[in-house]
């Protein structure tokens, strides 16, 4: 047994030295570090077309692919990260962006949850208003009152005896 | 207290509404910004003779229709016999945009199932398809006189989408 595991561990480093001599520093995809981290940044903020709940920068798409060879060359030009959104919005319209521009076809998107909100404060409003007015206030009379602390009492007792 | 029933109910019927309309769209259908705007210009070599080269300004004064599609493409395949007749009422000139395509594959298709083109032209690297916003082949659109873009179709041309749609905005724009 010792044996055994003797061999098994000289191939395995073996093995290792193997790797070693044979593997590889992988290479960088992209030659431009700088470049590319751009790239990453602008291509979140985009949605992929084919895949739709991919971003630009995730996607594997075969367009994705060349929208960020497209977008890499126009970093390359010195493109602002401004003038690579406009590129992409004229081609594939406000639907790349992940974040809409405000503008009047979306301010209904932009200012709809306040307005539900609004509208969900002011119902609370009218309701705890209206709920208060229906409130009868009753007076008690000197009766009540007695007849109130007699029940107190006794409870009072009962409890007491436990 | 009959508020108390009908409030939740209206609530309910108005997001069933929201849904129903919501649900009943296609999502890949997305607006095109090109839309009356003016078609991006280009130099293509042609499928047929790549030493001669095509470029939408000569397509200037007439209504003209860019059928983008590939040799690759299924959907382009159901579309194929529809082109053909849209070719044979001689309506408008369609120039077929073959997109990432290989030449020889493109020119197989259109010897075996008969070329519903003027000319067509290759895009094999794809970046004239970008510069039209295409992310779904097959594409169609209908350019005007003055060439610019007035109608796009993302996926296949129908027989429905030719009569209620194609047909009557080719004789609109000839008219003008």
């Amino acid at each position: 047994m010792k044996r055994f595991l003797l061999i098994l561990l000289v191939l395995f480093s073996a093995a290792g030295t193997l790797n070693k001599a044979f593997g590889e520093e992988a290479t960088p995809l992209a030659d431009d570090p700088v470049v590319e981290q751009r790239l990453i940044s602008i291509s979140e903020e985009m949605r992929c077309l084919v895949c739709q709940n991919e971003s630009l920068a995730g996607s594997r798409s075969d367009l994705a692919n060349d929208l960020r060879q497209e977008i890499r060359t126009l970093i390359k030009e010195g493109k602002s990260d401004e003038q690579i959104r406009t590129f992409m919005v004229e081609r594939y319209g406000d639907f790349v962006l992940y974040r809409p521009p405000v503008k009047p076809i979306t301010w209904l998107l932009w200012i709809g949850p306040f307005l539900i909100l609004l509208l969900g404060i002011a119902g609370l409003l009218i309701y705890l208003r209206r709920r208060n007015n229906e409130m009868v206030r009753t007076d008690l009379s000197a009766k009540d009152n007695q007849q109130i602390d007699a029940l107190l009492k006794a409870n009072e007792k009962e409890s007491s005896h436990d | 207290m009959k508020a108390k029933f009908i409030i939740p109910l209206i609530l309910f019927l108005v997001l069933v509404g929201f849904l129903a309309v919501g649900l009943n769209r296609d999502p890949h259908e997305v607006p095109s910004p090109l839309i009356n705007k003016s078609a991006p210009a280009f130099e293509l070599p042609q499928l047929a003779d790549p030493k001669q080269s095509f470029t939408p300004a000569s397509m200037k004064g007439q209504v003209w229709i860019l059928n983008v599609w590939a040799s690759w493409c299924v959907a382009c395949r159901e579309e194929h016999p529809i082109l053909v007749e849209l070719s044979k009422a001689h309506v408008a000139p369609i120039i077929g945009l073959d997109y990432k395509d290989k030449r020889d594959e493109a020119m197989a298709l259109l010897a075996s199932q008969g070329s519903p083109y003027l000319l067509a032209v290759s895009d094999a690297n794809g970046r004239v398809g970008i510069d039209y916003g295409v992310y779904g082949v097959p594409e169609t659109y209908v350019i005007d006189k003055n060439g610019i873009i007035r109608f796009k179709q993302i996926g296949p041309v129908t027989m429905e989408l030719l009569n209620q749609k194609i047909y009557p905005l080719i004789s609109e724009l000839n008219k003008s």
